[in-house]
């Protein structure tokens, strides 16, 4: 069975589909496609489709992943072409490349999230910031399926920072211009830049958010966009590495 | 003003989409607001003449695989000069936070404020939509009442089966479509295109008269009601010339030549059904006589094999669906339903296709039909509508079917392998006793009783599942009084316990009901006239939304509504309900044309009372229920003698579907 590692993002108004809406959006995709899929066994067969990621509903990725089980082999090129075409414009394939082994979830250590705050100015953002860093643990609240827990915001973050507006983000430039968050742009826009480890339980955007709230009572007036950038391994210089790059043909052997 | 733009065009059409994104982060299921569906047409709005924003008055959810709008929605924007765009009825919770901002409501594919567009349609399935209507009229900011509304404002326009009596949203509506609308909605665009092109000579006043012209658009403001000293209607005539008396209802023949929905619209969100839809036929003539849809959709027409197979190929190629549903309101009817169903069976054998046909009929050719679809191992669950409980209240609705056919139907599926059966019953028909309704459970417990003979198994089970009657327009029971919500709610006590009276049995009996007091609202709501719209209005100022949803439906909200503005024309909310009309009395919706004639009517409730059935006219001599020499319309059916090819895989391999 040919296993092919896919990268996809949600894009501008399709942000806002769930995990669940996606997953059932991908597996016609599949279908319309023609792509050749591979079936677990059993009464109510299932198309093998692993999810190595679900970024929540309302946030926009660029680096989600998952992988599929085929019957035949294809070209991953090809395949990625036809999803593409297959999928929404906003849920777009990115990437495809045959798995050389391993697990894609193993790779997957931290994310990079921009997030932009409308109507914040980028000032204020920093002295919260200053703030946030500052804190040894910055506890917030969240709804879990356990009920309601407390958690540190804190360690988990790697990286926080402040980003000047002007610099155009990686989401907007890639995305087609009806796609782009569009936003107040007279209005300042503050950006915060982020990495964040993947813990349990996983401390997201909103966490962060909150915990920004916690430390300098930071309120955006507006619900702020946040954006996964990327998410891989995490170098000890700080760097995400695609967790794609391990399968490529070209990746030296010792990291494949 | 200028003819691109046109009147309804005065108001700006930008999209709302940057007030809205901000909002929806806030709000459950936010992907419901925002389009973005395969399917999905997104048009150059100045290019458009004449546009089209179309609803279902309900959940997305409920709302996106309704057909009718769908089939609606392509069949109008395959037009270059024509846009049409989607709206459905957004939650309490998006509801007030669109208020608190000043969001008005809203389009899916881009986003435009509603009250841009030049119509406003609204297809009604259930009259439990009608407060869903306001909701979207206000958002909009098109004033409630239409006759307050100016050239400005988009035409509101109602279809569905429930437009067969508007009378109750006269107030609200500026028109109403009887019948199917393939074909009205292309001849209503072209009367508006023509208006606008002549630079909507006449304004608002002049379209409508246009479209009233047409003899089968209704448009209520042209008609004055006259009311008897006792709250009895004295007449419903026109208040000037050149309007018909009566307006026809619609009827689309030759359902080959509108093979849609083509390019289904393809849901992000979850909603209730997941699948391609193909309509195998239109119309029913089994004569049901609680049935409106099977009354007004006469004669039957059916779609041909080969054009099933084609539609049924053509849309999950589309689409990407895996779960195909063969629509109709008594499918295995269809003349060649037999072959449709091994054909498509053995086309899509060894993939992962499912096939249903949602077919209710009680015989064993139906379980014969079920096997075929699920020969992909997938078992589609089987229901079986005997309707009534005893023998004699089957009588009275028409519905053929023996206790001993019911039985043996039944006995051959669990023999064939199916563990469960669904039965379906209504509580609340004409005549009927607690003793009618009792032997729903006798024949339960025959049927499992039998079941466990035949199997020698203790696990076989079937789920009795009881709606309520309510009394509709163009039926034979549109003078039928209805029961009181105590009555049936005891009645269905009384059920659950002789149900229950033998353990052995009743543990393998699921028992499903709806409680009395919503049917008693839509009965309300469905034979309604103008009168009632005054309680629709109060309902929806005290908060009433999504009626058709338990949890969000209040009946004290609804009676207190019809205390409150009733009296003031001297009936209430039993003299629309309980009460029993007489031949002579003018219905509400007697200037409404469905094709049947009113003696016929009179005659088979006669009939009814008298248990006294009533023939197929497929398969037996025409009865005169007056459709087809009133509408010129006329039988379609097969057989055509076809048969469905083998699929042979056309390159097989990865495909690049266009993005549509």
């Amino acid at each position: 069975m040919q296993r092919i590692r896919i990268r996809y993002a949600k894009r501008g108004p399709l942000r806002f589909t769930s995990h669940r809406d996606f997953a059932r959006a991908f597996e016609r995709a599949l279908r319309r496609a023609g792509v050749p899929i591979a079936f677990s066994q059993g009464f109510t067969p299932h198309p093998k489709i692993s999810y190595a990621s679900a970024a929540p509903t309302g946030v926009a990725s660029e680096a989600e992943y998952l992988e599929i089980g085929l019957q035949a082999t294809v070209d991953p090129g090809q395949l990625r072409a036809a999803l593409d075409a297959a999928l929404s414009p906003g849920l777009d394939v990115l990437d495809a490349v045959e798995a050389a082994g391993g697990s894609l979830a193993d790779r997957i250590e931290a994310s990079h999230w921009r997030i932009e705050l409308p109507q914040v100015e980028s000032d204020v953002l920093r002295a919260a910031v200053k703030a946030f860093e500052a804190a040894p643990e910055v506890l917030v609240e969240r709804l879990t399926k356990q009920g309601r827990r407390t958690f540190d915001a804190r360690a988990a973050v790697a990286r926080i920072d402040v980003v000047e507006a002007a610099e155009p983000s990686t989401a907007a430039a890639d995305a087609p211009s009806d796609e782009r968050p569009s936003g107040v742009p007279a209005a300042p826009c503050a950006i915060l830049d982020l990495v964040v480890r993947q813990v349990t339980p996983s401390v997201r955007p909103d966490d962060v958010l909150a915990g920004l709230r916690v430390v300098a009572d930071l309120e955006p007036p507006v619900p702020p966009r946040a954006t996964r950038l990327a998410q891989g391994t995490l170098t000890p210089q700080g760097e995400i590495v695609d967790p794609l790059e391990a399968d490529r043909p070209e990746a030296p052997i010792g990291e494949r | 003003m200028s003819v691109a733009t046109g009147a309804a065009g005065m108001r700006a059409a930008e999209s709302v989409w940057p007030q809205l994104e901000q909002l929806l982060p806030q709000v459950s299921k936010p992907i419901q607001y925002v389009g973005g569906e395969l399917g999905a047409v997104v048009k150059d709005w100045d290019a458009a003449t004449v546009r089209w924003a179309l609803m279902y008055p309900d959940a997305y959810e409920v709302g996106l695989p309704n057909q009718g709008v769908q089939i609606l929605y392509e069949v109008l924007n395959e037009f270059p000069d024509v846009l049409a765009e989607r709206t459905y009825a957004v939650w309490p919770d998006l509801e007030k936070l669109m208020r608190a901002h000043g969001v008005p409501q809203f389009t899916l594919e881009a986003h435009r404020p509603v009250g841009a567009f030049d119509v406003f349609g609204v297809s009604f399935a259930t009259e439990l939509g009608y407060t869903n209507l306001l909701t979207a009229i206000d958002l909009a900011g098109i004033p409630l009442i239409a006759a307050e509304r100016t050239d400005a404002d988009p035409v509101v326009v109602a279809g569905g089966h429930a437009a067969f009596n508007p009378e109750p949203i006269a107030d609200f509506i500026d028109a109403a479509v009887l019948g199917d609308g393939e074909e009205a909605v292309l001849e209503i665009t072209e009367i508006v295109r023509q208006w606008k092109l002549e630079g909507c000579p006449g304004g608002r006043d002049e379209l409508l008269l246009r479209l009233a012209r047409t003899e089968s658009v209704y448009v209520p403001r042209f008609y004055d009601v006259d009311y008897l000293p006792d709250g009895r209607i004295q007449r419903v005539v026109p208040n000037r010339a050149d309007v018909p008396f009566r307006v026809h209802k619609r009827t689309t023949m030759d359902l080959d030549a509108w093979p849609y929905p083509k390019k289904p619209i393809v849901p992000l969100a979850e909603t209730v059904h997941e699948r391609y839809a193909v309509e195998i036929f239109r119309g029913c003539t089994r004569g049901c006589r609680f049935c409106q849809a099977g009354m007004i959709t006469r004669p039957v027409r059916e779609r041909s094999i080969t054009t099933v197979g084609q539609m049924v190929r053509d849309g999950l190629e589309y689409s990407g669906f895996h779960e195909v549903g063969l629509l109709s309101l008594s499918s295995a009817d269809h003349s060649e339903i037999g072959d449709i169903c091994s054909g498509l069976a053995q086309q899509y054998e060894g993939t992962n296709v499912s096939l249903s046909l949602p077919s209710t009929r009680v015989d064993a050719f139906n379980i014969e039909l079920a096997q075929e679809l699920s020969r992909n191992g997938r078992r589609t669950g089987l229901t079986f509508a005997p309707e009534g409980g005893s023998e004699r209240i089957r009588k009275v609705i028409n519905k053929m079917v023996s206790e001993e056919d019911l039985i043996r139907t039944v006995v051959t599926a669990y023999t064939n392998g199916w563990r469960q059966v669904k039965l379906y019953f209504m509580c609340g028909l004409p005549t009927e006793t607690d003793d009618d309704v009792l032997q729903i459970a006798r024949m339960a417990h025959e049927v499992i009783k039998a079941g466990r003979a035949a199997t020698g198994s203790k696990d076989i089970r079937c789920t009795v599942s009881i709606g309520g009657f309510v009394p509709k327009p163009h039926t034979p029971f549109q003078w039928a009084s209805m029961e009181r919500p105590e009555v049936i709610d005891n009645r269905l006590k009384l059920l659950k316990q002789a149900i229950n009276s033998d353990k052995s049995l009743g543990r393998a009996i699921g028992f499903r009901y709806h409680d009395g007091e919503p049917s008693l609202i839509e009965g309300l709501l469905s034979r309604g006239d103008r009168r009632v719209g005054a309680v629709i209005r109060r309902v929806w100022e005290q908060g009433g939304r999504f009626d058709g949803w338990s949890e969000h439906f209040s009946y004290q909200r609804w009676v207190e509504a019809a205390a409150e503005v009733l009296p003031q024309f001297g009936v209430d909310l039993d003299w629309f309900t309980t009460r029993e009309r007489d031949e002579l009395e003018v219905l509400p919706w007697d200037h409404l044309d469905s094709g049947l004639d009113k003696d016929w009517l009179w005659q088979d409730w006669q009939d009814a009372l008298s248990e006294y059935e009533q023939d197929d006219c497929r398969w037996t001599p025409c009865f005169d229920c007056g459709v087809c020499p009133s509408m010129d319309t006329q039988i379609q059916i097969g057989p055509t003698g076809k048969k469905l090819l083998p699929l042979t895989p056309v390159n097989p391999g990865l495909r690049a579907p266009a993005r549509a």
